[in-house]
Parts: structure tokens; sequence; C-alpha cells
């Protein structure tokens, strides 16, 4: 009884309940502080990112020029270059392309414009966000299982053909997911206006949806090919090498011949002992890293002309 | 829409007559080929599993799930064979949990920075920057963990190896700091002003708006990106099997070199395994592993995302 009684005085007294803290100096303290954590958080990513390129560049740099481009690997660290693997990785992109592009534009259509909601589709749409979040090197055991092993007639073994497939594998389900996206930011109106003119619905994609939807599916599969060119893990388990000192001719055959990769040759260069093939590395990587910036740069190109036409 | 009266013209008609038996017959030769190619993807996904559930099984044959499970070392290499999964799963765990102290925080954070304080104009730069980090390949970063962090790090801490779980995991965190960041901005944003503006209304500052509304709001995103971000970390293979060494070592000291997973997979790869061969089916078993911890972090997800979204009109 006395309690509320004081309450209710205290109450009285200052005009608000005393539970209640209004504080608003401590508060705004507070929000200052989380405001500049949560920037402090942003700036050491790119921090972190900026060092990583200063780092590698000043190790790179000294080491990297024309002959390095144009040299097979050595024994040398000083005369060894990255002929093969740049040639190699040339190699891996234009077939992953060609293979994974219409698969993966394929099914991105079916599902957004064919599919109705049923089993199979919500199977395939469950099954497809699962891939995305499986560990690359899990690919690289099913490539060497399947690709490798099972088709070895065609594949010839651990060959660019079967680095490739497995690829072309690791990065359909993100082809499929931005297909799917760049088509549902087609205007519905576009597709009713086809129907009422009597096309089916393939004329109407192939006529109208597909061509506005292109750019950001290239996009998404240029930025998806990038990732692919980055990724060493499942090429190393399918059986990429890390010394290769010849080109694959421009056959069917050269297909099946044994293969490198620019992340390979950085990882067999940084695992050596000596430091000049470290600096090799940080050179390759220099190279490996102006690839992907040619790669996304055309991305970034496509999307912003893209926007500008809507 | 099948029907079709120009059809019943007389042949001779100067009309145009589409072929529709032909569109027809396209469009459903090209709804089969789509169809297929969107089945391409569980095919994979049978592929994966069949692939390690029969060299796996193998594997189970020569060794008991017994000793898989409760030998203290790892050995298949040796001729003293020893297969305790559990040294390569806590040496795993211990790059992860480095790994996602760093990742998640400075991640959300990120996130809460891009989504509610930096400006339009800010925020169309930092979005792309981060993306450029995303897209740095891990051997690069596996590269930075060697030979700028570890010898950095190993400056002001004594007794620090260098191959070790420590700078492993430091930098694989920062390496998925742009995952989290990007797919919990994507969250955050979409939560609607109103309720902000709710909040506001209420007497809350701004922090206070972020932390009891608008985090609990996009709290199933938020998960999904953090489960993402572990299901990265612990399948990451490049940055580990650089930096961490292939030491394979039952213990959770960051600064001696471990041996995780993935870098095992990667040192029985590189070498010359004969298939068929035991230590051939181990990166299988090893694999098997890793698979299902991540499928069991998926399906987690997948059922805490259905459990916990907030939909807003």
């Amino acid at each position: 009884m006395t309690k509320s009684n004081t309450e209710f005085t205290n109450l009285s007294d200052s005009g608000v309940n005393p539970n209640f803290d209004l504080a608003i100096n401590k508060r705004y303290n507070l929000d200052k502080v989380f405001a500049i954590a949560t920037w402090v958080a942003t700036s050491f990513a790119l921090l972190v990112l900026v060092i990583l390129l200063i780092d590698v560049l000043t190790d790179g740099l000294g080491r990297l020029n024309w002959s390095f481009v144009t040299s097979f690997s050595s024994r040398r660290a000083s005369s060894a270059g990255v002929l093969a693997p740049l040639v190699g990785t040339i190699w891996l992109l234009v077939i992953t392309a060609l293979i994974s592009f219409p698969l993966g534009v394929g099914a991105g259509i079916f599902l957004e414009e064919y599919a109705t909601d049923n089993w199979f589709t919500r199977l395939i749409e469950i099954n497809i966000a699962n891939l995305a979040a499986v560990p690359s090197i899990i690919y690289g055991l099913l490539g060497l299982q399947v690709f490798v092993r099972v088709m070895e007639p065609i594949t010839r073994g651990r060959s660019i053909l079967a680095g490739a497939l497995t690829l072309s594998l690791l990065i359909l389900p993100i082809i499929i997911i931005t297909t799917r996206e760049s088509l549902r930011a087609v205007p519905d109106s576009l597709r009713q206006a086809g129907f009422a003119l009597g096309a089916n619905r393939w004329q109407i994609i192939r006529e109208q949806i597909f061509p506005i939807a292109l750019p950001g599916i290239l996009t998404g599969t240029i930025l998806s090919l990038s990732r692919a060119i980055g990724e060493t893990a499942p090429l190393i388990v399918v059986g990429a090498v890390g010394f290769i000192t010849f080109l694959p001719q421009l056959s069917f055959k050269g297909l099946q011949s044994s293969f490198t990769a620019l992340p390979i040759q950085i990882f067999d260069w940084v695992s050596r002992p000596q430091v000049e093939f470290h600096q090799n590395a940080a050179a390759g990587i220099v190279v490996l890293m102006i690839v992907l910036m040619l790669m996304n740069s055309t991305a970034i190109f496509l999307r912003n002309k893209f926007q500008q036409s809507r | 829409m099948t029907s079709n009266p120009l059809s019943n013209q007389p042949s001779n008609s100067k009309l145009w007559q589409p072929n529709r038996a032909l569109s027809k017959s396209v469009e459903t030769g090209v709804k089969t080929l789509f169809a297929l190619f969107a089945f391409v993807s569980v095919i994979t996904t049978i592929g994966i599993v069949l692939t390690l559930i029969f060299e796996t099984v193998e594997f189970f044959q020569e060794v008991s799930i017994w000793r898989f499970l409760t030998d203290t070392q790892w050995t298949p290499l040796f001729t003293n064979q020893q297969f305790g999964i559990m040294v390569l799963i806590s040496a795993t765990l211990l790059t992860s949990v480095i790994a996602i102290a760093v990742a998640l925080p400075l991640g959300l954070l990120a996130a809460i920075c891009l989504s509610e304080y930096a400006p339009a104009k800010l925020r169309k730069w930092l979005k792309p920057a981060l993306e450029v980090l995303a897209g740095v390949p891990t051997v690069v970063f596996g590269y930075f963990a060697l030979f700028t962090v570890t010898p950095f790090l190993q400056t002001f801490i004594p007794g620090m190896q260098g191959f070790n779980a420590l700078s492993a995991g430091l930098v694989l965190g920062v390496s998925i700091i742009p995952l989290v960041a990007s797919l919990s901005e994507d969250a955050l944003y979409s939560v609607p002003r109103s309720l902000r503006e709710g909040a506001y209304a209420l007497g809350s500052t701004k922090r206070e708006t972020i932390i009891s509304v608008v985090l609990p709001a996009a709290l199933s995103g938020i998960v999904a990106s953090f489960i993402l971000a572990i299901s990265r970390a612990i399948g990451e293979t490049m940055i580990l099997t650089i930096a961490a060494g292939q030491n394979p070592q039952l213990g959770f000291n960051p600064l001696v070199p471990i041996q995780t997973m993935t870098a095992y997979i990667v040192q029985v790869s590189k070498g010359d395994t004969p298939a068929g061969s035991l230590a051939y089916k181990t990166i299988f078993a090893v694999g098997m592993t890793l698979f299902l911890i991540t499928l069991t972090l998926n399906i987690f997800s997948y059922w805490f995302v259905r459990r916990f979204r907030e939909k807003y009109e």
C-alpha cells in the first residue's frame, strides 16, 4: 500500500512514471556509438579488400612482364609463366559457358514461364535452393566419379572436358536463379499483348520476353562464370595439374587433354617453399584478377546499358 | 486460344495462314526440352548423393562406423591407418567458429549501415564494392592469409606457427562478410517503412527502432543469411588448405597447424591415389560427412524461414 503511495507521489512530483526513465541523452549517445560501429564494420571489410589488393600488387607487379604471360611453367621460378593456365582458364570459360548457358536459361524459362505449381516444379525449386548451398568441393567429388571415371570413354579421364562439365553443374543453379529473376522483371502486359495477337507461349518468349530479359540473364551468367573461373577446389579434385607445358589442340582431342587453370597454378606456386615461387603466385593472382575484372566490367556495362534503355 | 476460325477457310484463300500444327508441336517440343533441362538439377543432386553413398558404403565395409566416429587419430595415408573423423571435424569446427565470430557481427553491422544509415548515393557505391570483395577467388584469400595476415599476427602472438587455424579462420571470416551483409541487407531493406515510423512515433531513437523493430521483422532473412554463411565456412576449401596446414590433429588450439575435412580431400586429390584404394574411398566418406552437415543446416534454414517469415503487404 505504501509502495503504491510513493509511486503515486513521485508520479505527481515529476509528471512521469519513475519506472520509465527517458534518459534521452544517454540513448542518443548509444545511438552514436551504434552508428559508428556500423560504419566501422563496413569500412573494415572494404579496408581489408584494399590491403589485399595493394599487398598482391606490391608482391606481384615486380614479377609481371610480357614473358611471364607468354611462358610455360618451369622448375625455375624466374623463367616460369602463366601461358598454359591462362589458356586453360579461357578454355574452361568457353566450354563451361557453352554447356551451362543453354541448360540454365532453358531451365529458367521452363520454371518461370511454363511451370505450374505442382510437385515437379516444387521439387526442382527446393532442389536448386539446396544445390546452391552445397560446398564446391562436393561438386569436385561428383565430377571425379561421374565425369572422370564413369564417362571416361568420352572425357578421357582428367581432362578439360571433365573440368568444364563439373564447373557447369556448379554454376547451373545460379544461372537458373538469375534467369528467373530477369524473366520475372518483364511486365506481364507484354505476355498478354502477345496472347491477344494469337501467339503461343513459345513465340511470345522467343520474340518478346527473352530479348528484353537477355541483358539481365547475360549479366548473371557472366558473374557466375567469373565465380567458376576463380574456383580451385573442384578442379583439383577432378584432377587439374599444376605443371603443364603445352597448349591443348583446337579440336575435340584438345578437350580430352589434361589441363590446368590460373587458380590451380597459383595454388601450386603458393604451396612451394621457395620465396621466388610465392612472387610468381602474386603475379599470377594479378593476371587472374585482371581476367575477373574484365569479365565483371562487361557484366556491369551490360547491366547499365540495360537499365538506361528501360 | 486453340479454336481457330481461319483454319476452316478454303486453302486457295489469299489470307495468311499460320501453321498452327507446326507451332504447336514446336511449343510442346520446347516445353519438354526445357523441362528436361530443369530436371538436370535434380539429376545433379541424385548424382551427388549416389556418388557419395556408393563409395562411402564401400568404405564402411572396410572400416567400421564405430572406428570412424571414435578414433582419435586420422592417418589414412600411413601404414598404421586410423580413421577418426572427429579430428577433421574438430578442425573444421575451430576454423568455422573463428570465421563466424568475424563474419556474423561485422556482416550484420555492415548490412545495417547499408540499409539504415548510408545515404542512397553512397549505398549505390558500397554494395558493388562489397560484391568485388565477394568475387575475390578464395585462393587469393589463402595467399593473403598465409603471407600477410600470419606474419602480421606473429609479431604480437608468440608461439604462433606459420600454418595456423587463427589467421585462416579470420580471413575466411572476412571472405564471407559480403555474403552476410548483402543477404541481410536485402532482408532489412524489405521491412516496410511504416513499421519504422510506428516505432519513431512511440518515441524510439533510431538505434532502438533498428534493434527492437527492424531486426526482429527481418529475422528470418537474417538467420537464413547466417546459416548460408556457416555452411560456406564449413565447406570452404582453399583458404584453409593454404593457410591452416595439412596436419590432422585433435584439439582446438588455433595457433598450430590443423587439417580440415576439405583440406584433406584436396591433399588426397593432389597425390596419386589410385581409384578404388581405401585412401580414395576416404575422401568420399569425408565428403559425405561434409555434405550431411551442410544439408542439415540447409534443412534447418528452410524450416526456420518458413516458420518465422513475416509477411507484409
